[in-house]
């Protein structure tokens, strides 16, 4: 408990410097000298709070989803985004820009959500089928089907001219946070807080589906509600701010390494740690080349590929 | 001598396969003498020389895609992997990106492109070379590992490119797209001839090897016992591999699913697995493929760049055939 408090104080240390990170100057000296009304307290309210906050919303709740994925499929490698959801979420979003432009963000992103959860379907019909002797064979299959939708994706959007549009949604990017623009995250905290209830319904789960039956558990149901959690998380994080690699992938993975696969503890650490993460990440792309910003993706993807193969190549050859 | 005893086929097969490798040359001439002459307005020697650059660059591509995809799916014993899902595209990319990023535009202009593309191939090789060494040093079933590892150095090398690329002033940044928007379409003409001097080479020491690739199709084990050096030969063939996938992501950049696509239609059309049969049908698919697929979408459907999002589509869902139907076994 006290390890847990600690990581919680670093990572409220990290969100007070996110806030105090960027261009236009904003301090504590600037605020007070401004007053409520004043140019800083302005920026503070408009743009770093809302922008902190959807940090800490996306990358809460895009770790809780990859460790939701990984109780569900039995598989320590797999995320949203090696598994097809996130792919297909912006198959959704594009699909619906091109037919119904004019609705409302929310409709939007429920198709979003509902093609998510048909590629994960699709992910989990196809892994039926296959024999799971190989561990690492899961993600493969899983990085290649999102190949195939991604590839389908490309190809809509480049006879629809949204290709730039498609590599916004695919670049997660906090920049352009503001407040009225990252709302919808809440909802992402809302799947959260359902994991943390049914985490021990998961943590059974995980265990496979004759040892969940025997234990009075409808297996089915607890797939279903696992899966509906980790696409609208995909969904949201998509629609508001785009992809983030690896993040489902790595905090878990890390998590499970210092205290172990209960649920029930691991989700805390996992929100805290997927926020420190992304909080962190886009500090770092926030000062590399100040006053320019780069994307958390372009940094995700340095940072959790990197860690990935760490371990990927630290695995026991026994569990290979 | 052991190729000899192995092969009784069925006189039916060898009918089989030679009618398909008549079939598929006719339809790669067709689809060359389209490309060179249909739309051809104005002076014809101009025509053929800017076609003909253009033809050669696809041939070149669509012979080292294939021949390395089978080679590559002979020693890995298996018939879903193809060599470009390691992350050469990316490592070319990042090669490209890290010379401007840490020399300045003015390297990218000043070093003799020839020059570049050798040391280009040196270090994919030489990346290869430790992936693959890795893989023969474990057990067979580290393959799955190594794929996904070669896809995660994929994810690495194109982030750190990305990262690279965003630190670059505008116009360092305008230079070096240029030189990496390589696509079916627009091969970049003066690494051609140095191209075809490699993938010569490359092919002489591939006949002389000929004899061995169907005993290891077998297995490790059992070319073992019927023979062969295996562990000097997978590494040549290997070193082969890692150069042809060189050449082809040089001249038109990433392309992932196309090898698969070609071998697994090769062995399905062909009926056996030897390779003097599969090998020139995947080459010959291979172009027919490229050559008359961009025929078609440049001067029916005025598609231009499209090609490799298509082929990339349906070999992706080869592949996904593939894993299912052989878990369905």
């Amino acid at each position: 408990m006290p390890a847990l408090i600690l990581a919680s104080i670093v990572t409220i240390i990290l969100a007070v410097v996110s806030i105090f990170v960027g261009v236009s100057d904003v301090s504590i000296a600037s605020l007070l000298a401004g007053g409520v009304d004043g140019r800083a307290m302005e920026v503070l309210l408009i743009s770093r709070i809302p922008r902190t906050l959807a940090l800490i919303l996306a990358g809460a709740s895009m770790a809780i989803a990859g460790l939701v994925m990984q109780m569900v499929v039995r598989n320590r490698f797999v995320e949203p985004s090696t598994t097809g959801t996130s792919e297909s979420a912006a198959l959704g979003f594009l699909v619906v820009t091109i037919l119904a432009p004019g609705w409302p963000l929310m409709a939007k992103m429920g198709v979003a959500a509902l093609f998510a959860l048909g590629g994960t379907a699709l992910f989990l019909r196809i892994l039926r089928v296959v024999p799971l002797r190989d561990v690492l064979m899961v993600p493969l299959v899983g990085i290649m089907l999102g190949g195939i939708i991604g590839a389908l994706t490309a190809f809509v959007a480049y006879r629809a001219n949204l290709m730039a549009s498609l590599l916004a949604w695919n670049m997660g990017d906090f920049s352009g946070i503001i407040r009225g623009r990252y709302e919808l995250l809440w909802i992402g905290l809302a799947c959260c807080a359902i994991a943390y209830i049914a985490a021990d319904r998961f943590t059974v789960a995980g265990m496979g589906k004759d040892f969940t039956t025997n234990l009075g558990l409808n297996y089915q149901r607890v797939m279903v509600l696992g899966l509906v959690i980790v696409s609208l998380v995909s969904a949201v994080v998509l629609v508001s701010v785009g992809s983030i690699p690896f993040l489902g992938l790595i905090v878990p993975n890390l998590v499970s390494l210092m205290i172990g696969d209960n649920m029930r503890r691991t989700v805390p650490w996992v929100a805290i740690g997927g926020a420190g993460m992304v909080l962190a990440c886009d500090i770092v792309g926030r000062l590399i080349r100040f006053p320019y910003e780069i994307p958390i993706a372009v940094v995700m993807g340095v940072v959790g590929s990197a860690l990935f193969l760490y371990l990927l190549l630290r695995t026991p050859r026994g569990a290979t | 001598m052991t190729e000899e005893t192995l092969a009784a086929p069925l006189p039916r097969s060898f009918s089989r396969a030679a009618l398909v490798l008549i079939l598929l040359s006719l339809l790669a001439l067709i689809s060359i003498a389209l490309f060179m002459t249909l739309g051809a307005r104005g002076s014809w020697s101009f025509v053929l020389s800017f076609r003909g650059k253009k033809l050669l660059g696809l041939l070149l591509v669509s012979y080292s895609v294939a021949v390395s995809t089978i080679l590559f799916q002979t020693v890995t014993n298996n018939r879903i992997l193809t060599p470009s899902i390691m992350g050469f595209d990316a490592l070319y990319v990042l090669i490209k990106t890290g010379v401007v990023f840490f020399l300045g535009v003015g390297a990218l202009v000043a070093i003799d492109s020839q020059m570049q593309f050798l040391v280009e191939v040196l270090v994919m090789v030489g990346f290869s070379g430790i992936l693959f060494r890795w893989l023969f040093l474990g057990e067979e079933r580290s393959l799955h590992l190594l794929v996904l590892v070669g896809i995660i150095f994929g994810v690495l090398f194109r982030s750190l490119s990305q990262l690279m690329q965003r630190m670059l002033d505008p116009g360092a940044f305008n230079v070096l797209q240029d030189t990496l928007f390589a696509s079916f379409a627009t091969t970049d003409p003066t690494l051609l001839g140095i191209s075809c001097i490699i993938v010569g080479a490359v092919s002489l020491v591939g006949l002389k090897l000929m004899h061995s690739y169907d005993v290891l199709s077998l297995g490790r084990a059992q070319a073992i016992n019927l023979g062969v050096d295996y562990k000097r030969t997978v590494v040549i063939i290997l070193s082969m591999v890692a150069v042809l996938v060189s050449v082809s992501t040089a001249l038109v950049g990433p392309v992932t699913f196309f090898g698969l696509l070609v071998a697994t239609l090769a062995h399905s059309l062909v009926g056996n697995s030897k390779h003097r049969y599969v090998l020139p049908a995947a080459i010959l698919l291979g172009i027919i493929a490229l050559v008359g697929g961009q025929t078609l979408l440049e001067r029916v459907f005025a598609f231009d760049t499209a090609l490799s999002i298509i082929i990339e589509f349906m070999g992706g869902i080869v592949f996904i055939a593939l894993v299912l139907r052989r878990s369905a076994r």
